[in-house]
């Protein structure tokens, strides 16, 4: 099944294509991988498919589902989340705390229940916790729970963020540059938990990399972007070979 | 029609001190990129520089005059030094707390060392009445145009043409980027308090001559008129700004004017509600340019 | 057992209602002063006002100096209520303190959903300007008694009666703003804070929270405002200016931003500080001026965060390290 699928999805501002015509057709359960040199246009594709900027051209759709045009919050709800190149936790929060935001459309209790503290209020609060925890237990994360979110080694820090957009139960994950200031060790690493959030939770994964290795490591199909149009896109062997790709990035 | 000249009058002079103060403003907001909160009390420092120069002392209009811009433009940057530059990288939030710091400070000063009484200041610039016409048109409301213009000439031309300016224009659009291109930030800042709170000197003096009374809270309620003046006619544009102050000056003379008795205690809040408005629906102002904000 | 005690938001109630006993007490048995008793009733609606004006400033991040405004619609349309309607006393408390209530939140809701676009420092002058706007219309509208004033809000009797009364708002105003912070509300709200764009990314539709966060403070603003028009009786426009907004917004950062019951501790003092220190009454408002200034800078400042840190590991200022519902689940 076709998970995420894009028909000339495009955004200018200002008369300049930051995006141009992309298509893109990403398989359930399939690890993509979207390159290319900086300023090509790869975050800006992130903020088209989680609704932070309006597409101008074209559309996208979720499993089926046609997503254009429609909000943040309830692309959320659809099941798309995302982590950001530079890592946005909720420094001033909790480890769990972090998780347990992200619980919030999927467990509610009213606002009576929250002023006046109705058993509502209880059952869900525990709910949560019990969800957040298993979560965080999954990534490794359980025994540093009660711990300032910002107070994390950046390679967990960055786990954290992994697991908090888990806890929005999608069906599409983007990473942004998630390699983005680690240590060879700490690449591994990710590269690992991304394999296992992959296999564990069937979950199709759509990131964006400079780091080769965790490309050609981990990315079954790529798609190779250039001032905001597409380049070469395929299985990643292949395309890492093309010669018009590796000027791309050798010409820059 | 002799009456709405001399609203018209009372307008374009509000305006014009209006406009000279949302100048100083708009260019620490533009250049600096925070609210100076206490802006409009650092023109009520002038105002009680020249009332002790001229009233207390006796030294006369020029003594006054100098007193004024020299005391505004060193406790700009005595401000800057100590209570915002050590927040340069501090939230947002945590910078415009400050600022309501400072221009509380200010005010309580001038409190305690001036009590609350109204001090008035006449005779301050004694200049001819000229009559075109109908019309009367006093010497001191020349002055305050011709002041505020001949300033906003040579602001322009200081911005676009000499070194100093236009590091502050670059500060203004990157300021990581001027930086990388080896524009010392601290003293551009620096220069540019200077120069706005020179501006609120002028202002005061200008204020004085016209209206002859100061008090602790004169400038902090102007102050706010001021930019809502700066965002009305849009911040980051001389002309703007300037467009902003006589036009709100206008507005509220002619509110004051002509409203009935019953609803004149509500002039006030006709630059409030402009100001508003304004915020609410283009927040860029009548002559600025909307932003596109890139995540 | 053990979770209870752990608990901070409960020992902060006990706390309160033990004083409330206390004082009450002293009132009845007139062991305080005029005076003292004076201030402790004018504390009241200060309290109420700070801890709203916390849910913006401290929980959301946004700084709102136009609290001063629902402060002001409450207290009229509540204290309007009382003088007109011939109800006796506790009712009429009651239910002027629940329009005084509903006309805040109903500004709160408008003004906040107005002003969605804007953020900082534009969002702080809007809201000083509504401010402002507010309180020259409560000027000219006549049924409100124009610049001279409402008069004639009835008494609740005797000063012990009027405090049990009045606190008893602060301590359930206390506890329903306290238990929303620790609520899924309360954690959107505050991830609205940290980081608004990975908010968004969650699912957390900003716009819905920013104005159900002011919608929210500006009932208890109003609230407290009613508070107000029961203590002072008699209301004037320049009881609500822009300076009483400042007020608060001292009382909360005083007493720490997201700190509900710091907030309680910083208006109670500040409200009594003009008493106690009444020989260096002058000195009194410059010093809050130099202690914020100070203040913002040592903890803001990262230079001197570091400093700090390391001289003060476990400090007041530390406060704000767990916030969210992991605090108590009993």
């Amino acid at each position: 099944m076709i998970m995420l699928k894009t028909v000339d999805l495009g955004i200018s501002f200002g008369g300049l294509n930051a995006v141009n015509a992309f298509n893109i057709e990403v398989e359930e359960g399939e690890l993509y991988g979207l390159i290319g040199p900086n300023g090509a246009g790869k975050t800006t594709v992130f903020n088209l498919l989680t609704g932070v900027y309006k597409p101008t051209t074209g559309s996208f759709s979720l499993a089926g589902v046609d997503l254009t045009g429609k909000s943040p919050t309830e692309i959320c709800n659809h099941g798309i989340a995302r982590t950001f190149q530079n890592i946005r936790l909720f420094k001033n929060m909790t480890v769990l705390d972090n998780v347990k935001v992200a619980l919030h459309q999927r467990m509610k209790y009213s606002l009576a229940s929250s002023f006046l503290r109705l058993p509502n209020y209880f059952s869900m609060e525990k709910k949560m916790n019990e969800e957040a925890l298993r979560l965080l237990k999954v990534f490794d994360l359980d025994n540093v729970k009660d711990h300032n979110a910002a107070s994390l080694p950046y390679g967990k820090q960055r786990k954290l963020e992994i697991a908090r957009a888990m806890a929005t139960n999608p069906k599409l994950l983007l990473l942004d540059e998630p390699a983005a200031g680690m240590n060879p060790n700490e690449t591994a690493e990710l590269m690992e938990t991304i394999r296992f959030v992959r296999g564990e939770f069937n979950m199709t994964i759509l990131l964006i990399e400079h780091d080769m290795r965790l490309v050609a490591g981990i990315c079954e199909r790529i798609t190779v972007l250039n001032f905001g149009t597409e380049l070469a896109s395929g299985e990643t062997s292949k395309v890492l070979k093309d010669p018009q790709v590796i000027t791309a990035y050798l010409g820059e | 029609m002799q009456v709405f000249f001399n609203f018209v009058m009372d307008g374009l002079n509000l305006g014009s001190v209006y406009a000279l103060v949302a100048l100083g403003y708009s260019m620490v907001y533009g250049i600096a990129k925070m609210l100076n909160f206490a802006h409009g009390d650092i023109i009520m420092v002038g105002g009680y520089a020249i009332y002790v120069m001229f009233l207390q002392k006796d030294l006369g209009i020029a003594a006054a005059v100098v007193a004024s811009v020299i005391v505004c433009s060193l406790l700009g940057i005595i401000i800057e030094f100590l209570a915002y530059r050590p927040l340069r990288n501090a939230s947002p939030l945590s910078v415009l707390i400050t600022a309501i710091g400072v221009s509380y400070l200010l005010q309580n000063i001038a409190l305690l060392t001036f009590t609350s009484e109204l001090k008035l200041i006449s005779g301050f610039i004694k200049l001819p009445t000229f009559y075109v016409g109908p019309v009367r048109i006093d010497g001191v409301s020349i002055l305050i145009w011709i002041t505020t213009l001949a300033i906003m000439v040579a602001l322009n031309y200081f911005i676009q043409n000499t070194k100093t300016g236009k590091a502050m224009l670059a500060v203004s659009e990157d300021r990581g980027a001027a930086q990388l291109m080896g524009i010392d930030v601290n003293k551009t800042i620096t220069i540019t308090f200077f120069i706005g709170s020179a501006l609120a000197g002028l202002a005061s003096v200008l204020y004085i001559a016209k209206y002859q009374k100061i008090e602790p809270y004169t400038g902090s309620v102007f102050g706010i008129k001021a930019f809502s003046a700066a965002v009305f006619g849009g911040i980051g544009s001389i002309p703007g700004v300037a467009l902003g102050g006589i036009l709100i000056g206008l507005i509220e003379a002619l509110a004051i004017g002509y409203l009935p008795d019953t609803l004149r205690p509500a002039s006030d809040g006709v630059a409030f509600a402009i100001l508003i408005i304004m915020l609410v629906l283009k927040p860029s102002g009548i002559l600025g340019k909307t932003k596109i904000e890139k995540v | 057992m053990k979770k209870l005690l752990k608990s901070k938001s409960l020992i902060f109630t006990s706390v309160l209602i033990v004083l409330y006993i206390l004082i009450s007490v002293l009132m009845f048995e007139g062991k305080l002063t005029r005076s003292q008793q004076a201030i402790l009733l004018k504390m009241c609606s200060s309290i109420i006002l700070a801890m709203s004006l916390n849910l913006v400033v401290g929980s959301l991040g946004e700084l709102s100096l136009g609290h001063a405004g629902f402060f002001c619609v409450g207290a009229y349309a509540g204290g309007y209520f009382a003088v007109n309607a011939n109800l006796p006393l506790p009712l009429v408390f009651v239910i002027a303190l629940i329009i005084g209530g509903i006309t805040g939140a109903l500004f709160g809701f408008f003004i906040s959903s107005t002003i969605l676009r804007l953020r900082g420092d534009y969002l702080a002058i809007v809201t000083l300007a509504y401010g402002e706007l507010i309180r020259s219309f409560v000027k000219i509208i006549p049924a409100l008694g124009g610049t001279r004033g409402l008069i004639g809000v009835p008494s609740l009797g005797a000063r012990g009666k009027q405090f049990l009364y009045m606190f008893a708002v602060v301590i359930v105003s206390f506890i329903l703003i306290s238990n929303f912070t620790r609520s899924r509300h309360g954690r959107a709200i505050n991830s609205i804070r940290d980081n608004a764009i990975a908010a968004q990314s969650i699912g957390i539709n900003i716009n819905r929270y920013k104005v159900m966060t002011f919608t929210i403070s500006a009932f208890f603003a109003g609230m407290a405002g009613v508070v107000f028009a029961f203590f002072k009786s008699n209301l004037e426009p320049s009881d609500f200016t822009y300076n009483l907004s400042i007020e608060a917004l001292l009382m909360v950062v005083f007493g720490g931003m997201g700190n509900l019951f710091g907030s309680v501790v910083a208006a109670a003092a500040i409200t009594a500080l003009p008493e106690i220190l009444r020989d260096a009454e002058e000195y009194r408002l410059l010093i809050y001026a130099i202690s914020l200034i100070l203040l913002m800078i040592f903890t803001s400042n990262p230079k001197l965060v570091e400093l700090r840190k390391r001289i003060m590991p476990k400090t007041l200022f530390a406060g704000r390290r767990k916030e969210g519902a992991t605090d108590d689940n009993a």
